[in-house]
């Protein structure tokens, strides 16, 4: 069983992990160096008087430091499929139906649990923004993807109001309690850019999470040998 | 494996695996995406801050 568990989240992981590291690539990559001249002051875009051009020269592709981008995404899904695969296994025990289908369904509730929920109060922080005590963010994050892991299974395969009752209740305490926030805003980079980074992470996390849960539901439906 | 309702001992052994499982996936992300060491960090960087994971 685990050895099933581990081949369908392997594939599932590093396929999602490696279309979506081209798509950060892509997408998310040039904002972060955009920002990232901000962040070591080569652009400054207050006080200055001068207009500072929306469209600067970025560097190009590097082997390296881009290399390494797609081998921790892909390790990053690898994990996140070895945990949503045995999540999948557990809910078939209990009579759901596991296919790249419903797949779908499961890659939507883990981006709404790993990327939504949290960046609902801690958005995708783009380089050079001020931000509270990183040791805080990190349990406030791992607290908040508990809850809504939890909040989504209720909903999922609870039974009646409580249960239900108890989900929205999950999904809201961390933000009604209030994310670790900076005591002063000290970030370099114009809102335009950090505002973009914090969409195109989400744009990108939703397709990486539902690419994941497509293929983790067919992978899995293949080992198990149900029809898709 | 089939559709019919599993027996208790067939229940527990996807449970465990299941658990394992879900343990090295948790180990992966806590590596990848939240320990501050420096040289992860560094090779993560651009990754964590995509993936929206707290960074710095």
């Amino acid at each position: 069983m685990f050895t099933r568990i581990l081949t369908s989240a392997l594939f599932a992981g590093a396929a999602a992990g490696l279309i979506t590291a081209l798509l950060q690539l892509w997408f998310v990559q040039p904002v972060l160096l955009h920002a990232e001249l901000y962040e070591g002051g080569d652009l400054v875009h207050f006080g200055t008087g001068s207009t500072v051009t929306a469209h600067p020269d970025l560097p190009g592709f590097d082997a390296v430091r881009d290399g390494l981008s797609i081998v921790f995404t892909m390790l990053i899904y690898s994990g996140y499929a070895l945990m949503l695969v045995a999540a999948m296994a557990l809910a078939q025990t209990r009579g759901a139906v596991i296919s790249a289908r419903t797949g779908l369904i499961w890659g939507v509730a883990g981006f709404v649990i790993v990327h939504f929920a949290p960046g609902f109060s801690l958005a995708p922080e783009v380089p050079g923004v001020a931000a509270a005590d990183v040791t805080a963010r990190q349990v406030w994050w791992f607290a908040t993807v508990i809850a809504a892991a939890v909040a989504l299974w209720l909903i999922a395969f609870g039974k009646g109001w409580i249960a239900w009752a108890a989900a929205v209740g999950l999904l809201l305490a961390p933000h009604v309690w209030g994310a670790p926030e900076p005591d002063v805003f000290a970030g370099p980079v114009p809102t335009e850019i950090g505002a973009l980074f914090a969409a195109r992470a989400f744009g990108v996390g939703l397709a990486a999470w539902v690419l994941l849960g497509l293929l983790a539901g067919h992978f899995w439906s293949r080992e198990t040998g149900e029809s898709v | 494996m089939t559709t019919t309702t599993l027996s208790q001992s067939e229940a527990r052994s996807i449970l465990g695996a299941a658990v394992f499982a879900a343990l090295i996936g948790l180990g992966i992300i806590v590596l990848t995406g939240h320990v501050q060491a420096d040289t992860l960090h560094d090779a993560a960087h651009d990754v964590r801050h995509a993936t929206g994971f707290p960074c710095h």
